[in-house]
């Protein structure tokens, strides 16, 4: 760990105002990401997992600064990105991309694949035509498609075919970090492995980092090198992948880990079968926030917000079981 | 005799480039009180078959073509649309993946669930009110006298779907058909609804057939399976037949090539090469041939006939004795 984060986030929130009555007054805030600290290392992979309304994507957004956070900070490569405007955030902008989970909204359709993936060069201003062009089919050539692709349109692709279009676009300008926003959440088993392959293959060739959001969690172990789970806008406890899966130690985790449905129908698992739905984040739960479906609820996690802890070696926790 | 038995079903579709065969040929069947699942991609038919079971493809663009589908040793296909009418909610139900489009926006949950008690039954208002607190009680609603008169947006994604699930048990129907019932929803809201469905199951001796795309949740849930592939079936069989001795070379592809928990971090994963083949330009031969690592001349000839492997295990390929 003596190397810099290639990403460091400290304590980042994102509230966004929530407009009501007539006067469109704001009384509340949607408490979206709600003082996350994270980091991730040159050539790492972290997982981010959660369910819907938990934060991870606002999260991802932040750091890419599609959101202007609340507060907190976040430092790539050591640099403080969270004011940068205009101008002084392109440089960032070529070295943070991302994917996202409909490769056919993120597509423009009336662009063709090589006006797509000549974009970030033009928006960037590197190289000329004909560099450009030979970008194009060298990319192309990387992510899997033939030659020819290049003029065509994104509706005459398949699904993973298309996400390989989002893939070349956002590795075209050798970015060191990408955002992957539930990259294979919207395709078929059969085509989900195509995409990991060649998602993991990528990243040995260039030594990318990823932040990998899904809510998969099987996904989520087999690309990743650590794990943070995601609870109401807050981490609840993040470590390397087998220990996450091995040893979890927040009763979210482990609710979450028994919830899926293993494909074997010899393996008969004890489900830890949680009640109960993720409550709003414009209102959260006093104390704990996950308090209101913990199986081993504690007088305290009422009233007491549990502070994220090392338990071992880069294992932490936001539980007060144990403390 | 079986509750419900398929015997040859062909459905087809006209679309502007002709007409497509949605499902062509396809023969299962299902026993009383047995859960079935039928799992492929999309575009494999699958929905489509449910949807040809209760007589709701949409008019006039989809019709049953050939085959029969007898439920109860009556034929569906046959029934004037007055019987059908009848039968559905009665003794045939649907629930669908997206329990907000399932559900009327405009009507309270109340009137939704009371409406189809009225429907079948002989019941006055007052007795149909009742019976729905009970059902929603049932259906693990909390407070449910009070939730009658709320409107779907008012609940989460979980509530509404047991909500529909409430709808389309009130009649006690004989076979419930679950369209990616759980695939909108979190994890562990997905075990809530999964536990749900069983127990119901358990309660009120129903067949229940469970369409999905998760191969975790038939081996978790499923007696009997039914792998479909591009319009036809691949392989059927009791869940420990075909998770055990998968004997297609889709369903052995689909089985190896989902990351579990226990396969080595960014390993390569096991894919099957290429995409389902267009429902408009289908081959000759075995529909997976394409992507098939055993195909030989035979399999680019003509379809392969249906073998037994062993019981009621039975597999369309001519290579399933070498896999």
């Amino acid at each position: 760990m003596s190397e810099t984060p290639i990403l460091k986030v400290r304590d980042l929130k994102m509230h966004f105002p929530v407009k009501e009555g007539i006067f469109l007054r704001t009384n509340k805030y949607n408490r979206a990401v709600d003082g996350v600290s994270l980091s991730i290392q040159p050539g790492e992979t972290l997982g981010l997992v959660g369910e819907s309304g938990c934060g991870k994507s606002t999260l991802g957004r932040c750091i890419t600064r599609l959101h202007q956070p609340t507060s907190g900070s976040i430092l790539f490569e050591g640099q403080d990105i969270t004011h940068l405007k205009g101008k002084a955030l392109l440089p960032y902008r070529q070295h943070i991309q991302m994917i996202f989970q409909d490769p056919m909204e993120s597509l423009n359709a009336r662009h063709t694949v090589a006006d797509i993936i000549e974009e970030p060069f033009v928006v960037q201003n590197i190289g000329d035509r004909v560099s450009r062009k030979k970008q194009v089919k060298k990319l192309l050539e990387i992510v899997g498609l033939p030659a020819r692709s290049a003029s065509r349109y994104p509706f005459e692709f398949s699904g993973g075919q298309r996400q390989r279009i989002g893939i070349a676009r956002s590795i075209a300008l050798k970015p060191k970090l990408i955002i992957c926003d539930e990259p294979v959440s919207a395709l078929d088993v059969s085509i989900q492995s195509q995409i990991l392959n060649l998602l993991i293959e990528l990243q040995k060739e260039f030594n990318l980092s990823y932040l990998f959001i899904a809510h998969d969690l099987a996904v989520v172990k087999h690309i990743s090198d650590r794990i943070a789970i995601m609870y109401l806008g807050k981490v609840a406890e993040s470590s390397a992948g087998e220990i996450v899966y091995h040893n979890p130690r927040h009763p979210y985790t482990q609710s979450l880990i028994s919830a899926i449905p293993i494909p074997d129908p010899h393996q008969v698992t004890e489900r830890l079968v949680i009640s109960g739905d993720v409550p709003s984040p414009i209102d959260p739960p006093s104390g704990c926030r996950f308090h209101p479906r913990c199986p081993q609820v504690m007088d305290r996690c009422k009233h007491e917000l549990p502070q994220l802890r090392s338990i071992d070696d880069g294992h932490l926790v936001s539980c007060h079981q144990g403390d | 005799m079986p509750l419900l038995e398929i015997i040859d079903l062909i459905t087809e579709f006209d679309t502007d480039e002709g007409r497509v065969r949605a499902v062509d040929q396809i023969s299962f069947s299902a026993d009383a009180g047995v859960t079935l699942g039928i799992v492929g991609e999309s575009g494999c038919g699958k929905s489509v078959t449910a949807l040809s079971i209760m007589r709701l493809l949409p008019q006039p663009l989809g019709q049953i073509a050939g085959g029969s589908i007898l439920f109860q040793g009556q034929d569906l296909t046959r029934l004037p649309l007055k019987e059908m009418e009848k039968l559905r909610g009665n003794d045939v139900s649907m629930i669908f993946q997206e329990p907000m489009t399932a559900l009327n926006p405009v009507h309270t949950i109340g009137k939704q669930l009371a409406e189809v008690l009225l429907l079948h039954n002989d019941y006055g208002l007052e007795k149909a009110l009742k019976e729905s607190i009970d059902i929603l009680d049932r259906v693990g609603i909390p407070s449910p006298d009070l939730r009658m008169g709320e409107y779907p947006h008012q609940l989460s994604g979980g509530m509404r779907q047991r909500v529909v699930i409430a709808i389309a048990l009130a009649c006690k129907p004989a076979l419930l058909i679950a369209d990616e019932p759980t695939t909108a929803l979190d994890v562990t809201i997905q075990a809530q609804i999964l536990e749900l469905i069983k127990d119901l199951q358990a309660d009120m001796d129903m067949s229940v057939i469970l369409i999905t795309h998760d191969l975790g949740v038939i081996a978790e849930t499923c007696d009997e399976v039914v792998v479909m592939y591009a319009g036809k079936v691949a392989e059927k069989g009791s869940v420990y037949d075909v998770f055990d001795r998968p004997s297609h070379p889709y369903t052995r592809g689909l089985l190896t090539s989902i990351p579990r928990l226990d396969t080595e971090p960014k390993s390569k994963l096991s894919i099957i090469e290429g995409m389902v083949p267009g429902l408009l330009d289908l081959p000759p031969g075995c529909r997976f041939e394409n992507r098939c690592s055993f195909a030989e001349d035979p399999c680019t000839l003509s379809a392969p006939p249906i073998n037994t492997v062993q019981g009621q295990h039975d597999v369309s390929c001519f290579r399933w004795q070498d896999i």
